[in-house]
């Protein structure tokens, strides 16, 4: 069993040890070296997943679940462990309930087309919070067109922290889905989803939790969320791109119909009559990515290894002398300024547009994300087109936060 | 790479006062651009008399190159005819991609935007307000992308 990370005081992070496992980081930007700040985008794979990977094509790969042959085996057993590694990971009760796709959004789309669509009719409510990315807003938008079903957005105050009294409000025995982020990507609020989905099961709604941005920051455990699906990427967790997760409740995955036809999602095929296969393969048509699953798996591995209690302890310290030192400049104004943070610091400088910001960082080698974030609904609340956001990960150290605000002087100085 | 080649004087005087900022009374043509992937937004208004610019405006929120490379526009063809604008489209265009492309004489000011091209991803944020331009004199009533 875990410990409770509130009860352990972890050992502090070397991020300079960390940093040596990340291969990218000797790279140099532009002559300078590389100052990564935009892991909230895609965070950067250690040593240990690109040789998990490595090793799995060089010495593993086949397709799974199909062939008797010795290699098939390997990959299945390499593609199932992983399964596992997951399930531990987040605590779902069985393998069962962890389904791969693509990411983040692929979950939410498998959610939004298998379990919504068939059920929901006119009027039903679907609600969601004013600080989701676009993979959590234009899914449901679809489903309101399909099925005449109803979106409703619950607000957030000028620190973008949700106001959960006015989510109370509005749920309603109508409201048949709670689609909330566990942490904001725009702006790095943590969201209360405990309370969150307690009070949608209160009024008989399903609660699907974004966790992209939540995974690499702390320890998600979906049986003491309550979660009824739970999405994430692992490419924000220092995996690779291209394989996600989505956690279900079986109850709930049992019920629902597959999403996408093909192979290893059937049991028998006929031209009258196809039936699926058991859970998680129903949900995973065609072959699925093998060597991303791996990578995975050995990203778990290695955040684990390094306990994401220290990790999390880490990035805040780095927030923390991030956001002291900005707020020190009078010209920039902190975006999201929640109680509750995770690792995103977004900002704006007078006179000075973000992209423009962006390119100035970039030409020192800071590497931040400039936009709007794919979450267009949470700019338009401040009333700004975009923001410049740096984001901090385990590998991240006090002179990368140096780094950036040397940067943000120079851009101060050719804008002057 | 030089960021001194990027943001000239010029080019940060033009984002600071922009020229012709703003919209044509009466009934102009007119056309609205969109940058998604910066949210960089404007809208171009122009009266044209007979083939000639007679006068153009332009309004909106972008970056500095954007917003400066908005301005030089509008400065550029007030008073141009369609076949000179497009020349001169054609000639931007190609200063903003290409590398070895020299600025002709009758560029005059635009040639600031030659540092645009060491930065492949801000070539979009100078040419929106050129095809916004383009979609105006064509009358296109939709909002034009750079996507």
């Amino acid at each position: 069993m875990a410990a409770n990370p509130a009860l352990v005081t972890p050992v502090p992070l070397d991020a300079e040890r960390v940093r040596r496992d990340f291969p990218i980081l000797g790279t140099h930007v532009n002559g300078h070296p590389l100052v990564y700040l935009d892991s909230a985008a895609s965070s950067q794979r250690p040593w240990s997943v690109i040789r998990a990977v490595e090793a799995y094509e060089t010495h593993s790969h086949a397709n799974v679940h199909r062939g008797v042959h010795a290699l098939s085996q390997a990959a299945t057993a390499a593609f199932e462990g992983a399964r596992e590694r997951v399930r531990r990971f987040i605590n779902a009760r069985s393998v069962r309930e962890v389904i791969f796709v693509r990411g983040t959004t692929e979950a939410i789309n498998l959610v939004a087309q298998s379990y919504a669509r068939p059920r929901f009719k006119p009027g039903d409510e679907i609600l969601i919070s004013a600080l989701e990315h676009h993979a959590d807003i234009v899914p449901w938008q679809l489903i309101c067109e399909q099925t005449g079903a109803v979106l409703k957005v619950a607000p957030i105050n000028r620190r973008g922290e949700l106001e959960f009294e006015e989510y109370l409000k509005l749920l309603s025995p109508r409201t048949r889905l709670v689609g909330v982020a566990h942490v904001s990507n725009a702006l790095g609020t943590v969201l209360p989803v405990k309370r969150i989905i307690e009070a949608a099961h209160a009024v008989g709604a399903v609660v699907l939790v974004d966790g992209a941005q939540a995974v690499p920051h702390t320890a998600v455990d979906v049986a003491a969320l309550g979660a009824d699906f739970y999405a994430f990427s692992a490419h924000k967790l220092y995996g690779p791109t291209g394989i996600g997760v989505l956690y279900g409740r079986e109850e709930l995955l049992q019920a629902m119909p597959p999403w996408q036809g093909g192979g290893d999602m059937i049991l028998t095929v006929s031209f009258e009559k196809s039936t699926w296969n058991e859970l998680p393969y129903k949900f995973e048509a065609g072959t699925p990515n093998i060597s991303g699953a791996v990578g995975l798996a050995a990203a778990i591995d290695y955040v684990e290894a390094l306990g994401l209690p220290a990790i999390a302890a880490h990035e805040e310290r780095l927030l923390r002398k991030a956001t002291a030192a900005l707020l020190q400049m009078p010209d920039i104004e902190l975006i999201g300024t929640a109680a509750h943070k995770a690792a995103v610091l977004s900002f704006t400088m007078k006179d000075v547009h973000p992209h423009d910001l962006g390119t100035i960082l970039d030409a020192e080698g800071v590497a931040v994300r400039t936009g709007h974030h794919c979450a267009m609904p949470v700019m338009t609340f401040f009333g700004i087109p975009a923001t410049a956001r740096a984001s901090f990960a385990c590998y991240n150290t006090d002179a990368d936060v140096e780094a950036l605000v040397a940067a943000l002087k120079r851009a101060r100085e050719v804008f002057h | 790479m030089d960021l001194k080649d990027l943001y000239r004087d010029v080019i940060l005087d033009h984002n600071k006062r922009p020229r012709n900022f703003g919209t044509l009374e009466g009934t102009p043509a007119r056309a609205d651009g969109h940058n998604p992937l910066c949210g960089d937004r404007l809208t171009v208004t122009l009266h044209l008399d007979g083939d000639r610019i007679e006068d153009i405006r332009f309004e909106g929120k972008g970056c500095a190159i954007s917003t400066a490379s908005a301005s030089l526009m509008t400065e550029a063809v007030k008073g141009k005819d369609r076949a000179a604008v497009q020349t001169l489209f054609g000639q931007v265009h190609d200063l903003l991609t290409r590398e070895d492309a020299a600025a002709p004489a009758e560029l005059g000011k635009l040639a600031a935007l030659s540092g645009v091209r060491e930065f492949p991803a801000r070539v979009k944020c100078a040419s929106l307000c050129w095809h916004t331009l383009n979609a105006a004199l064509a009358e296109g009533a939709a909002t034009v992308s750079t996507e």
